[in-house]
């Protein structure tokens, strides 16, 4: 295109329609920037992960000797279910998607996502699933059945206060939310890549994020019907769960546990995907077996659905099922010991930097390797008779959870954190954060394996003394405030962090090798000037080997289209939010209401068409 | 940028593939159709698991009235095919056409939705209610989860005719009317399912 033709389409387009973009906080309300929801996610996974993390410390203060009444048994209830739901629903999961929006429109060479407005109305769903289901806590009715909500403990029955209705509605609405980012980041990794960019070429972060986008869209659909079917149970005296009107309370095991599997995996693949970038890029080396590392996630993926009964050992289905049920779990082990050996192969000879991300990373291996054989061991079923329901199970998938995920999003917001908000974390408090979290975490929960082995059943308030139980859970107390502590470092570093000049270098730790490295830190709101053209496996460090300075451009510079910001993404969160109050406590009008907002913010979405606007890089620069 | 480049000309040739927005739309509307294909599936699972405990409740096989259920299918079954009519025509650029189908196919649902409504109200009579057992809970569940997306579908297709009849046929638009015809044939899918596992094995079974 002539630079003149260029000048006249430009005209025509900036002329046609004018957008109105706000400033400050409306801006992050509005925004639906790929980068800034993933900011507005990382803010609102850090809060809630302070949130259960104190609960967690509530937990611990209460174990902390024999006898203790610290906290009543209710409360005690109370503190665990919510420790559990908060961590994995609304600290875990909007940190991984933290990673996935800062970081995978980047690195396949992509403007932004392919449902930009989604995006949005995904990210406040979440947050309005979040604040109504922590809502309880104010007016004493707290969701007390656990994170497994079993039933008939969390039906109408044996659970007639309010305290269940805020999980249902709250993880409902939230599911929405996780539901809509992953079918948007799977269209957006299938539809958006940048030219050049097949399928086995791209970062195996992009490819970890692809993988837990097809989970998400096979495994939230299931819980999405659960709760329904507990919704209605509670709320309109249904008979799903209800033993005596011919419920079936093993029908929400088997519901539960056919999402509930998949979803610790959704948990735990973004996990593999950091790591490998952290340990290639600090090991200054190609990802040791990028074909085979592939291949793990997909057959880890595609096994991950067919082991949810090796939750319900207990249960009583049968030899022949927990036989089953045994052999598929223990497969897993195999391409999972791939991924932790490809990884071994990538440090081997590598020239090793140890940088806060490569020290997490580090960690994580061994941390991840323990939580793996802990689950081999659950994997045999007459085993499992022995550890079922005692701390042993908590030390396992705390190990895969925390000493596995927990550890990979470490990684991940120092390794990212430059390319999110250009600067660096300090390193002296990011290495301080890594040795006291990382050794409060073993300190937790190593001896939580033989508390279990001796018996100590999770989900009990208190213990009697004497029985060998005592000074384990003090050190285990002790490991918890420390990890603690680590978060309160991590804080700290992010506050100085804060205040701290802009200074971060496009490839801030130079030795990135995929193409988030090639444009600034942080990226203009456009991310490629030009789409890139991508002309191997690690894109970037391929230019720069061929001495180039940026990647080479598949398109000429021209005007960049870009879409609208919206408010309607929040206020259809909202109209369901007053809805879900609506249905709890039985006000027709409330639940009426909330649903009508909801239900015109989609009609005027689909009435009025977003042109968006254009944005011209080589103005920008000049300006 | 092509999304507005036909809008005054010719029409290419698969308008609801013409732009990235558009095959985005496409791409993302079939993963989400297998997610619901997933919530179905669930709904399918708990129905089996449940639909003998009737407990004091009427059963399967003295409620369901098969002709009734029959005609329905064969409604929702045309109404189906008329979509597929109305996204040929758009493929030939015939508006009016579309327009028409388009009308047949939500004037069908309507109906389907009339029947449902006038069978689920004669199981009330009889004492089949959402309370009643867990047949009948997981039954109204799945039946109701698909008639809400029958009515979900005629309000969205009848929205989707005011937009065309104001903004014409464009690279907009299309997407929308092929989305709103494959979702429309995923419901009919639904019903296939239902109508076998929910209607023919209740009344042998």
């Amino acid at each position: 295109m002539s630079t003149q033709a260029a000048q006249t389409a430009h005209d025509a387009h900036t002329h046609t329609h004018t957008v109105k973009r706000y400033r400050g906080l409306l801006d992050w309300l509005t925004t639906v920037d790929h980068k800034k929801i993933g900011i507005l996610y990382m803010i609102a996974g850090l809060f809630f992960f302070v949130v259960g993390g104190l609960e967690a410390i509530l937990i611990r203060i209460q174990l902390l000797k024999p006898m203790n009444d610290f906290v009543s048994a209710d409360t005690y209830n109370e503190l665990l279910t919510m420790h559990g739901t908060t961590m994995i629903f609304f600290a875990a999961m909007p940190l991984l998607f933290a990673l996935m929006n800062a970081v995978i429109p980047l690195q396949i060479g992509a403007r932004d996502v392919a449902f930009p407005f989604l995006n949005s109305l995904g990210f406040w769903t979440f947050f309005a699933g979040g604040v109504l289901m922590n809502i309880g806590w104010f007016n004493g009715t707290v969701p007390d059945s656990g994170w497994t909500a079993y039933a008939p403990l969390s039906g109408p029955t044996f659970n007639g206060t309010h305290g269940m209705d805020y999980y249902v509605i709250g993880l409902q609405i939230a599911g929405i939310g996780t539901l809509l980012g992953g079918i948007n980041f799977m269209a957006t990794i299938i539809n958006m890549r940048a030219p050049g960019m097949s399928f086995m070429r791209m970062p195996i972060f992009t490819w970890s994020i692809f993988i837990t986008s097809v989970l998400i869209v096979f495994a939230f659909p299931v819980l999405t019907v659960g709760l329904v079917a507990l919704m209605f149970d509670r709320l309109f005296q249904a008979n799903f769960f209800e033993p005596g009107t011919g419920g079936n309370t093993v029908l929400w095991e088997h519901i539960f546990w056919i999402f509930g599997h998949p979803e610790v995996y959704i948990l735990i693949m973004p996990a593999f995907g950091v790591i490998s970038e952290v340990v290639s890029t600090f090991s200054r080396k190609r990802l040791f077996g990028y074909s085979s590392m592939v291949f793990a996630l997909v057959l880890i993926a595609f096994l991950s659905f067919m082991v949810w009964a090796h939750h319900m050992f207990a249960t009583g289905l049968g030899p022949v099922a927990n036989a089953l049920f045994s052999i598929g779990t223990m497969l897993i082990a195999v391409p999972t010991g791939v991924k932790i050996f490809n990884w071994l192969f990538t440090l081997w000879g590598g020239s090793i930097r140890f940088t806060t991300a490569m020290l997490f990373a580090v960690g994580f291996i061994p941390t991840f390797v323990m939580g793996g054989v802990t689950g081999v061991m659950l994997a045999s079923a007459p085993a499992d008779y022995q550890y079922h329901d005692t701390y042993f199970v908590v030390a396992h998938f705390h190990y895969v959870i925390v000493g596995g995920m927990v550890l990979g999003i470490f990684a991940g917001l120092h390794y990212w954190w430059p390319k999110m908000f250009g600067r660096m974390l300090n390193e002296g408090l990011g290495k301080l954060t890594f040795w006291t979290f990382f050794l409060g975490f073993h300190l937790t929960f190593f001896v939580q394996h033989f508390l279990g082995l001796l018996g100590m059943p999770r989900r009990v308030w208190t213990y009697l003394p004497n029985q060998g139980l005592d000074t384990m859970n003090v050190i285990s107390s002790i490991g918890a405030f420390l990890m603690g502590f680590g978060m309160i470092v991590f804080v700290v570093n992010i506050i100085i962090t804060w205040i701290r000049p802009r200074n971060a270098a496009a490839d801030a730790w130079e030795d990135g090798r995929s193409m988030e490295w090639s444009i600034p830190s942080p990226p203009p709101e456009y991310n490629f000037k030009q789409t890139p053209l991508v002309r191997s496996y690690d894109a970037w460090w391929k230019e720069k080997m061929d001495g180039k300075t940026e990647m080479t451009p598949a398109e000429p510079v021209g005007p960049i289209h870009m879409p609208s910001p919206s408010i309607l993404p929040l206020l259809m969160s909202v109209g369901l939010f007053i809805a879900g109050f609506g249905f709890m406590y039985d006000h027709l009008v409330l639940s009426i209401g909330g649903l009508a907002i909801t239900f015109a913010c989609m009609l005027l979405r689909s009435v009025f068409d977003d042109r968006g606007f254009h944005i011209d890089p080589e103005e920008e620069v000049h300006a | 940028m092509s999304a507005h480049q036909h809008a005054e000309g010719q029409l290419p040739h698969e308008p609801e593939k013409a732009t990235l927005e558009g095959r985005n739309k496409v791409l993302g509307f079939w993963i989400f159709l297998g997610a619901e294909t997933v919530l179905f599936g669930t709904l399918f699972s708990a129905f089996i698991a449940l639909r003998h405990q009737v407990l004091d409740g009427p059963t399967a096989q003295h409620l369901f009235e098969l002709p009734m259920v029959f005609a329905s299918t064969m409604i929702l079954l045309t109404s189906s095919l008329m979509s597929v009519f109305a996204v040929q025509a758009m493929h030939n650029n015939k508006v009016k056409a579309m327009i028409g189908w388009l009308l047949i196919t939500i004037l069908l649902g309507l109906a389907f939705l009339g029947l449902e409504i006038t069978e689920f109200n004669t199981y009330v009579k009889e004492g089949h209610t959402l309370k009643t057992s867990a047949f009948s809970s997981s039954f109204y569940t799945l039946v109701g989860f698909h008639g809400a997306h029958v009515a979900f579908g005629v309000l969205w297709i009848g929205l989707l005719i005011a937009q065309i009849l104001k903004k014409g046929l464009t690279v907009v638009t299309a997407p929308k009317i092929y989305l709103s015809a494959i979702y429309w044939h995923f419901i009919d899918v639904v019903w296939v399912f239902i109508f076998t596992v929910v209607y023919l094995m209740g009344k042998v079974g």
